[in-house]
């Protein structure tokens, strides 16, 4: 039989159905007497309500917030010394702080009638100064966006590692500000809700469109007051989620309420304008980074300031300040250096919260401190490959505890940067650079590196203090009567592909064939309780707990088979869907057989928990996988209009053991995508009354098929010591090193007219302006 | 978002849509809806009565006269990019409607309902302006017939009366000798333009027409840009002067930041590099 186990290029399972258009998502679900939510939602960033007028006969189908006295405001709390928790009411009743905050929502048979009752709905503001900026927000005399706080600071950290040093030692000292743009997580399928009450089993039942279906279900307890026996949570097929959808929604709460107080299933689906304008946002970050460095270009010491916009509310379960948190920690990437210093902000201001995207804070860490690299290498002419491979993490290191004390587990930095430069052809690109394009653009090449902590657990969140700290992940496993197996896991797969991963990890043990393995998934009341997908996790994380489930469950099918095979349980071998002993052989079928359908058969020592296991799994050390990567890309810029044409795109990738490399680089390519669109198009403008800019994907531009160029993935196998088959994390990867190093390469196009970009997206507009910039510097 | 509440429906004739739209002050035409459809969601518009107009066959017809060639609202840009209706100018039509947003969208817009709209970051009003191309416009009072530089009062304005319909876009018959030249800058596939030039030169009969547009600024026609070039052949493209350019469209009225002016010079410069290279 071919491999189906653990490295095995397997076409994904689900794919069948997403093909085929018969995928269920939560827009596909119909209940009777199912009715459509729309939402009243503020029109203004900062205001105090002063009244709601709703005219009389339509008063019994809108909700306000007094309506909902019972239902308590969302609150994501964290231990960090300092934080100060914001309350999120789920229907605004005294202020509004952002647009697209929810104020009250409007029951019909159909979305466009509900719509037609939302616009006869009066909301009367007074208004107040909005916080349009973070950099505004950190200022004195700024408006409060929470009146109790005193200043507009959800947490201020400090961390220094005797940065005084550094200053004396070094040649040059480089200081550079940087930022990236807010965005929206664009996933194909935006947030869904059906609620609808179960009176036989007295049961709340919500379809949603999560990532995390059992932390909703702990939230939605906690605001509503009832208990999780009371709660079941389904997060059918969902398109997307990339962060966006970990997170519980004050919509969740309300058609909660709504199905339990009016009695009818009820159902709000998101459409692309709440999206844009009043979800939450990511990855708006400013730095004012200072490097020190010898004359070699190897770093002393790094000093930081780094500010992260937050928004308005601390979003449940990730918090106001897992940004920021991991800003601290992040930054001195993939170097090794002995001096830091990190001083960060998360903001509050008077825009949607954020939550963490693809990534994470380490997009932006990434592209602070990798354009960093390249202005000391400017500043000291030297190779900017040269200044990394002087400061990487070396592998004779490994395992590595750098300044922040993260440990990095495994892995080569140098050879992967040494990989990429050789297939980029670094020589011949900068021999190209001298000879000159005929079309008279200017080429580039440039290069970025990251390190991706993935599946952290305990010991890294507990230090966080967030609502949702993860412990030992567990799987249920199940053989069938008819030999088949069942897979039920806590966390959710909307595009991983854990279906077919988790199966290639269970055939790895029971050698049971991929096509009679079933994932299951994404149902608080078939799975066991898990934080969800998030962090990379679900291969360390849930993989590690089905193989810890499947070897309980091969010992007890030896066990059995034993008996019938009339030899030693560790005789049996599990190959290719059957059992085979010293003398004679069985199917897994023929075992599955006798424990349920002919128990008179079984040994009498046989283990009474049969043919069912539920295990936990943590790995060896919780502190996280570390994949990494290497970016490399050549681009052409065009400086009179400021067009930007990616050439060509490089990935030197170690993700630790594959499971499946054909999904591996669909997470790459798909990431790398997204963070094409970080880098060159994706910004959400907020004017000064923070209004969002943007409202339609005619604004808010998401890179097509012809913006993404065709990217060359190479993969290093480094294992993890410390996981279950050496794999490491990696979804999030791609998405990291775009951005810093597609800028990077725009900058060493402009080097010699003296321009730098340091702010993402990199926009024709922005680098025109520029080069203007330094022209007319040159002029004055 | 999903719209209000509204009535459709679907004459087989202009004298039917022509009386549906004058007794119906709060009626909509639509054609293709690549538009409408998206301006109907976000409630941008709430008309009471939409008025389909595309199973009216005279709507959808191409005609050939000895003065031009006549394309129907109607015709949808698919259809013109295949060459469905011919190659008229030369295939320069057929290039333009190839450039239009996605194939899907070209599937059911329709060169009518673009022109009606007159969106500057659309590519027809830029096009056919470079072209000087006419507009048969139906109403109760008969026909009509516009230059589309007058038909267009502004961005997203046009002097189309309420009870009035564009019927077909005309073009006018040139010599072959005449060179088209276009070019566009938008930040992705598909996308709205920020930048629109586009040329037509007959140099025989010392014929030149310039359009830009792009973004959200009324589109500039110049009917003589000789004095743009520093050379006095206006087929050495290098030589249109960019700086010049920008500084002749915002004099014309062309109210838009440097940024934007010089982007839409640099298309002008470009599209005479592409009629040169035909």
């Amino acid at each position: 039989m071919k491999k189906q186990g653990v490295g095995a290029r397997l076409i994904r399972k689900e794919d069948d159905r997403y093909m085929r258009g018969r995928g269920e998502f939560v827009g596909d679900i119909r209940r009777a007497g199912m009715a459509d939510v729309a939402f009243v939602r503020s029109p203004l960033a900062h205001a105090r309500i002063k009244s709601v007028t709703i005219p009389e006969d339509i008063r019994a189908n809108v909700v306000i917030a007094a309506d909902m006295k019972s239902v308590r405001p969302i609150t994501a709390i964290t231990s960090l010394p300092g934080f100060k928790p914001s309350s999120q009411p789920v229907l605004a009743d005294e202020k509004v702080r952002h647009v697209g905050e929810l104020i009250a929502f409007c029951i019909a048979p159909t979305r466009a009638e509900a719509e037609d009752l939302v616009a006869r709905v009066e909301v009367n503001f007074e208004e107040r100064p909005p916080v349009h900026d973070m950099l505004q927000a950190r200022e004195k005399d700024t408006a409060l966006v929470h009146d109790d706080w005193g200043d507009n600071i959800f947490l201020e950290t400090l961390v220094e590692y005797d940065m005084a040093q550094a200053e004396r030692e070094a040649v040059i000292k480089v200081t550079r500000e940087f930022s990236t743009a807010r965005q929206c997580m664009s996933p194909i399928e935006g947030r869904g809700v059906v609620a609808e009450w179960d009176h036989r089993l007295e049961q709340l039942t919500i379809h949603s469109s999560t990532q995390m279906p059992h932390i909703v279900r702990s939230g939605l307890s906690e605001c509503l007051g009832i208990d999780h026996g009371h709660i079941r949570v389904i997060a059918p097929d969902v398109g997307g989620g990339f962060g966006y959808k970990g997170i519980l929604l004050p919509e969740e709460v309300c058609l909660s309420w709504a199905t339990m107080h009016f009695g009818h299933p009820m159902r709000w689906l998101e459409d692309r304008r709440e999206n844009l304008t009043a979800s939450a946002n990511c990855r708006e970050h400013h730095y004012v980074l200072t490097a020190y460095a010898d004359k070699d270009g190897k770093l002393l010491g790094l000093d930081a300031e780094a500010t992260v916009d937050s928004g308005a509310y601390s979003s449940y379960p990730f918090s106001a300040c897992l940004e920021a948190a991991q800003v601290a920690s992040i930054l001195p990437g993939v170097y090794d250096f002995p001096h830091y210093s990190c001083h960060t902000f998360s903001a509050a201001t008077n825009k949607p919260p954020i939550l963490p995207y693809r990534g994470v804070a380490r997009t932006g860490v990434c592209f602070a401190m990798e354009l960093m690299i390249d202005a000391v290498a400017r500043e000291l002419e030297l190779e900017p490959t040269d200044v990394r491979l002087k400061n990487l993490v070396r592998p004779e290191q490994m395992p590595f505890e750098n300044i922040t004390k993260k440990h990095f587990d495994s892995g080569d930095y140098p050879e992967a940067l040494r990989r990429a430069v050789k297939e980029i052809d670094l020589k011949a690109i900068r021999k190209r650079q001298k000879k000159g394009e005929s079309d008279e653009r200017l080429l580039g090449i440039g290069f970025a590196m990251y390190s991706e902590q993935a599946a952290h657990g305990t010991s890294v969140y507990a230090g966080w203090g967030i609502p949702m700290v993860p412990g030992h992940e567990q799987a249920n496993a199940r053989l069938t009567p008819d030999g088949g197996l069942e897979v039920r896991i806590g966390a959710h797969s909307h595009g991983q592909g854990l279906e077919t991963t988790l199966s290639q990890v269970a055939n790895e043990i029971l050698a049971i064939p991929h096509d009679k393995i079933k994932v299951v998934h994404g149902d608080t009341a078939y799975t066991p309780y898990s934080t969800g997908t998030w962090g990379s996790r679900c291969m360390v994380m849930s993989g590690g707990a089905v193989a810890e489930a499947c070897d309980q469950l091969a010992a007890r099918t030896r066990s059995i088979a034993a008996k019938m095979l009339q030899c030693k349980p560790q005789d049996v071998t599990l190959r290719d869907g059957r059992a085979f002993g010293p003398t004679g052989e069985l199917t897994i079928e023929e075992v599955a057989y006798v424990w349920y359908r002919r128990p008179q058969d079984l040994p009498d020592d046989v283990d009474p928990s049969g043919l069912e296991v539920t295990a936990g799994y943590k790995p060896e050390r919780d502190s996280g996988t570390f994949s990494y990567a290497a970016h490399a890309t050549v681009v052409a810029v065009d400086t009179s209009t400021g067009e930007v044409d990616i050439l060509d795109y490089v990935i030197v990738e170690d993700g630790g053991v594959l499971v499946n490399p054909m999904i591996v680089d669909g997470q790459i390519y798909g990431g790398a995508a997204q963070g094409v669109g970080t880098a060159l198009y994706e910004e959400m403008l907020f004017d000064a009354e923070a209004q969002p800019l943007a409202s339609t994907l005619s604004d808010y531009l998401l890179p097509g098929p012809t913006e993404v160029p065709s990217i060359r993935i190479h993969h290093m196998e480094t294992p993890s010591p410390y996981t279950r088959f050496g794999v490491k994390g990696i979804g999030e990867g791609g998405a990291i090193a775009p951005p810093a190093a597609i800028t990077n390469a725009i900058n060493d196009a402009l080097k010699h007219l003296g321009a730098e970009l340091t702010m993402s997206p990199v926009t024709p507009r922005r680098i025109v302006e520029a080069i203007a910039a330094v022209q007319e510097g040159a002029a004055a | 978002m999903k719209p209000v509440a509204f009535d459709y429906t679907r004459p087989r004739s202009i004298s039917a849509a022509l009386e549906l739209l004058d007794s119906n002050p709060n009626a909509k035409i639509l054609a293709g809806g690549q538009t409408l459809g998206p301006m109907l969601n976000l409630r941008l518009v709430q008309p009471e009565l939409l008025i389909d107009i595309t199973r009216i066959p005279e709507l959808a017809a191409v005609t050939e006269g000895d003065d031009g060639i006549g394309i129907g609202a109607c015709v949808t840009h698919a259809a013109i990019e295949d060459g469905r209706i011919g190659e008229p100018a030369n295939g320069y039509l057929n290039r333009v409607a190839s450039g239009i947003a996605y194939r899907a969208v070209r599937t059911r817009g329709t060169i009518g309902g673009s022109l009606s709209h007159a969106d500057p970051a659309a590519d027809w009003l830029a096009a056919l302006l470079a072209l000087n191309g006419e507009l048969e416009i139906v109403g109760a009072n008969g026909t009509r017939r516009a230059a589309l530089d007058a038909f267009v009062t502004g961005a997203m304005e046009t002097d189309l009366g309420p009870s009035e319909l564009v019927a077909a876009v005309r073009i006018p018959k040139r010599s072959r000798a005449i060179r088209h030249g276009y070019h566009k800058i938008c930040r992705k596939t598909g996308e709205f333009a920020d930048a629109i030039g586009a040329v037509a030169i007959d140099d025989k009969k010392g014929e030149f027409r310039m359009a830009a547009a792009g973004g959200s600024h009324a589109p500039i026609v110049f009917t003589d840009p000789r004095h743009l070039f520093r050379s006095a052949d206006p087929m050495d493209a290098d030589s249109f002067d960019i700086e010049m350019g920008g500084a002749a469209l915002r004099d014309a009225g062309m109210n838009a930041d440097d940024y934007d002016l010089r982007l839409r010079a640099i298309t002008l410069q470009r599209a005479v590099h592409d009629a040169v290279q035909r």
